[in-house]
């Protein structure tokens, strides 16, 4: 199964040497690949469906629990097909939709690298191989949204799209961490065992938060939808693909693999409704106020992804047999709508329904594919989309308490949705053809049979739900649900509440659809309700926070040396002050101390003067010279107390750094105006305080009962392990030569730096 | 700065000055002195040179320019760190010693590499900085 995830990342590693060759007729071919991918996921569905689970793994950091482990049981089976399913009609379609595109080449790279990257998602039994992919497919849609990336707004709705997505990463990352955590492993089977412990632990909310963040932010779900009507900038084919056959199903596939695991309580079913609930109905009704055929699909697409997110949260097992179904239907329609969508694009150069129309004239395979797509869409028999609406509506049916209420969102979405599919399957087909278009003729079939594959097969398996329920439906109820029992789909139930509600839907479908025309009027009367929506709130909220890092970096990046240094200083002042005055006691025993020698007291009487020389002279070189003193007086200091070593290197270091501040001072001005007695008052303030904070830490710090062993170990050991009698060498090229090693690659950067800046100026002042 | 007295002592002094850095860093190991000492009085000598006859003159004296001696530096460091791993199947940067004492260096082992290695990096890190400030003066 590694092979066949990382077929699609070698695909595209492939095509960055050799696209020049697939830009032509050689296009068609890369189908191939996601249909042997295919082939090879379909071969595992006899032993799948018998409810066996296939586990295959590979080491990775094993260190860290985390390894490529890739488990393919019904859940991952049906997105894996899905992928390759629909990924193998989109490579085809695109053959012909982007023909002779300068980028053909880039753009199968990018979508093989969703493809391999979405497969690992679905594939992936360790959340944190998962969120690594994750990842990788929202960097891929990024790409992919911002492929016209001559266009401002493509780039901009690229950059939403990564936001909100990526923001979903890391909630995701987070949750895992916890979940990982708590569960003691990062391998989702595993955790299943652990399902009691989950629940009742104290972070079970937050995880549950975070999860469902990550959950809501890639599926689109209310308030984070609106990155996806935004993402529809990307060529047709991507929204087909992406955003709404797969990756916008990440979340709903995230949610699904983590029901059995997570479904401990109330929140769980309560948050999930709820949200579902909105995001179903508040973008089904959007449908009505959008002319721009993508537009429609989007807004349809987000209320599907509310309808799963809905039917998971109810999580019976009727619910969710009906979630795994509608994924199908949804996927089946909602892509050839997409492809359809697409055709009339690239024909009329329009995807404005008001002015489409009569279109089944020139364009009638394609007016087929989008009446039965329309028909699954609108759950009318005998598609697979009628098997689909009345289980949704038997799920709600038996919901409890709250049933009634429950289904009645669900017909007032389902209305809403039926509405939506024959705008974007039927409209543009119907009526009088405009004389404009009457000269189109039908494009080539890679384009047309895609779509028409699609709603076909929506058609056979409505007439025979058998086939999705062994495939699908039951290997996802043994493993997804926890009571399982057995069930059948069936096209016909006879006369029942279920088929009255069906009939209600589609009755006052087809009346919405006949009463209510889309009108450009409606779209601006909506367009002022703008300053409310979450999109605008969001991105209010993102300027926002921009605005006040400029603010916040202006304020202290201030370009000056000496603000940076009393920024600094001061912090540490704060900081040290508190810790050392929270918990201070200061035991000197004076009896201890020595006399004071006549050379200490006269290196103590240089240090002072050197000290207010520096502070008061009124000559930069002066000052230097005073400071050198200052170091100097040091490196007696230390040979006093018997310190060679230290002394010699402050000695040498002095030296030189009194060279250094000579070479830069040479070239500045002869010091024009000194600072005034404020901020010298308010600098002295701030030195002296830190002096004497050091000072008390040092005091305090001599207090401390020693802890004599380290240095014990080095005086015993630096002869006899490391032949050396200067203990103060040994540890720095022995016992603690890494250090060492590191101090001097640092010493290479800092000398790097100054030749790299310096040289820099130099360059660019030749130039002139 | 040129004057007569230190640019005829400069020309005895530099000699010497190194001669008396490397004297520093063989002598790291049982007395005070090393390679970090030893690298800042080398750096040192060649300042003075510097002052006196000018940095070009250093710079012909110096053959190549000393920012090359810092990855030397960090090569023959490192080197002598991973020996142990190549050679003698040790932890990294265990101490190796030659058997016999080798007459003026002593006893040879693979802490004076290390040690060499520092030296030449604090000579080039010094000298790289130095230099390419005095020179965008």
């Amino acid at each position: 199964m590694l092979a066949a995830v990382l077929l699609g990342f070698l695909f595209s590693l492939f095509l960055v040497f050799s696209g020049t060759y697939f830009r032509g007729k050689l296009a068609v071919l890369s189908s191939l690949i996601p249909l042997s991918l295919f082939v090879y996921f379909l071969s595992y569905l006899p032993e799948v469906s018998n409810g066996e689970v296939i586990y295959q793994s590979y080491e990775w950091i094993p260190s860290f629990g985390v390894n490529l482990s890739f488990t393919l049981d019904g859940l991952a089976l049906l997105f894996a097909l899905m992928i390759t399913g629909v990924g193998s009609l989109v490579f085809l379609y695109t053959s012909a939709y982007l023909k002779d595109h300068k980028y053909l080449d880039r753009f199968y790279g990018y979508l093989s690298l969703f493809m391999a990257a979405m497969l690992g998602l679905v594939l992936s039994d360790n959340l944190m191989s998962m969120f690594i992919f994750w990842e990788l497919t929202s960097i891929s849609s990024f790409y992919l949204i911002g492929f016209n990336n001559d266009k401002a707004d493509s780039r901009k709705s690229a950059l939403v799209a990564l936001g909100i997505t990526g923001i979903g990463g890391l909630l995701l990352l987070g949750g895992a961490v916890l979940l990982g955590d708590v569960a003691g492993t990062y391998r989702i089977s595993e955790m299943l065992s652990s399902r009691e412990a989950i629940a009742d632990s104290s972070s079970y909310l937050l995880i549950l938060l975070l999860i469902f963040g990550a959950a809501f932010t890639k599926s689109a779900q209310f308030p984070f939808h609106f990155w996806l009507p935004g993402a529809m900038k990307a060529p047709t084919p991507v929204s087909t693909y992406l955003h709404s056959a797969t990756m916008v199903k990440a979340g709903i596939y995230l949610l699904f693999r983590m029901t059995p695991v997570l479904n401990g309580g109330d929140i769980w079913h309560t948050i999930l409704i709820i949200v579902g609930a909105v995001t179903m109905l508040y973008s089904a009704i959007h449908i009505i106020f959008r002319t721009d055929l993508k537009g429609i699909l989007a807004y349809s697409t987000i209320s599907a992804l509310g309808i799963l997110v809905f039917l998971i949260g109810i999580g019976t097992q009727a619910a969710l047999v009906a979630a795994a179904v509608f994924i199908v239907v949804h996927a089946l329609y909602k892509a050839s709508l997409f492809l359809i969508t697409g055709i009339i694009d690239h024909e009329t150069g329009t995807r404005d329904i008001t002015q489409l129309a009569g279109l089944r004239k020139v364009l009638m395979p394609v007016a087929i594919a989008g009446f039965i797509a329309a028909l699954i869409s609108g759950g009318v028999p005998p598609t697979l989309g009628f098997v689909g609406k009345d289980l949704i509506y038997e799920a709600t049916l038996h919901y409890g308490g709250s049933a009634v209420l429950l289904t009645v969102l669900a017909i007032l979405t389902k209305i809403l949705l039926f509405y939506g599919g024959f705008l974007a399957g039927v409209k543009p087909f119907m009526g009088k053809l405009p004389e404009k278009y009457s000269k189109l003729h039908l494009p080539s079939p890679l384009m047309w049979v895609p779509p028409l594959l699609m709603t076909i097969a929506g058609i056979v398996f409505g007439i025979f739900p058998g086939l999705i329920e062994t495939a699908i439906a039951k290997p996802i109820a043994m493993t997804q649900v926890i009571d399982y029992e057995s069930f059948h789909l069936k096209l016909w139930h006879g006369f029942n509440t279920v088929l009255g509600l069906s009939a209600i839907t589609i009755t006052l479908g087809l009346v919405l659809y006949f009463a209510l025309k889309p009108k450009h009027s409606l779209e601006t009367a909506i367009a002022k309700l703008d300053v409310i929506a979450p999109k605008t709130l969001l991105l209010q909220l993102s300027t926002g926070f921009e605005k006040f890092s400029t603010l916040w970096t202006n304020f202290f990046q201030t370009g000056y040396l000496r603000h940076y240094l009393s920024t600094i200083v001061a912090f540490l002042i704060v900081l040290l002050g508190f810790l050392l005055f929270s918990d201070f006691s200061l035991n000197i025993d004076f009896n201890t101390l020595t006399e004071l020698t006549i050379y200490e007291l006269s290196i103590l009487t240089m240090l002072l003067i050197g000290v207010l020389y520096t502070v008061f002279t009124k000559s930069r070189l002066a000052a230097v010279a005073a400071l050198g003193v200052v170091g100097l007086s040091f490196s007696l200091l230390f040979l006093f107390y018997s310190a060679p070593d230290l002394a010699m290197t402050q000695f040498s270091v002095d030296t030189l750094t009194v060279i250094l501040f000579v070479l830069v001072l040479y070239k500045l001005p002869k010091y024009l105006n000194l600072s005034d007695t404020k901020i010298r008052i308010k600098h002295g303030v701030l030195s002296i305080s830190f002096g004497v904070l050091i000072t008390l830490l040092i005091l305090r710090v001599l207090g401390e009962p020693k802890n004599a062993e380290v240095s014990e170990y080095y005086a015993e050991n630096a002869y006899k392990l490391a032949h050396g009698k200067n203990i103060v060498n040994v540890i720095l090229v022995d016992f603690r030569g890494i250090d060492t090693m590191i101090e001097i690659s640092v010493l290479i950067v800092a000398a790097l730096g100054v030749f790299g800046l310096l040289k820099l100026r130099l360059k660019t002042r030749d130039k002139k | 700065m040129r004057t007569l007295i230190l640019k005829s002592a400069s020309s005895y002094l530099l000699p010497v000055l190194l001669l008396f850095s490397v004297f520093i860093l063989l002598r790291g190991h049982y007395l005070p002195g090393g390679g970090f000492v030893g690298g800042l009085v080398a750096a040192i000598a060649f300042v003075l040179d510097a002052f006196s006859n000018g940095l070009d003159k250093t710079k012909v004296v110096l053959k190549v320019h000393p920012g090359f001696l810092m990855p030397l530096g960090l090569l023959i460091a490192f080197l002598s760190g991973i020996t142990p791993i190549l050679f003698s199947d040790l932890p990294l940067m265990t101490g190796l010693w030659a058997d016999d004492p080798i007459p003026v260096i002593g006893a040879l082992g693979s802490a004076l590499f290390f040690d060499l290695g520092v030296y030449l990096v604090v000579i080039g890190a010094s000298l790289t900085i130095i230099f390419t400030i005095s020179e965008s003066a």
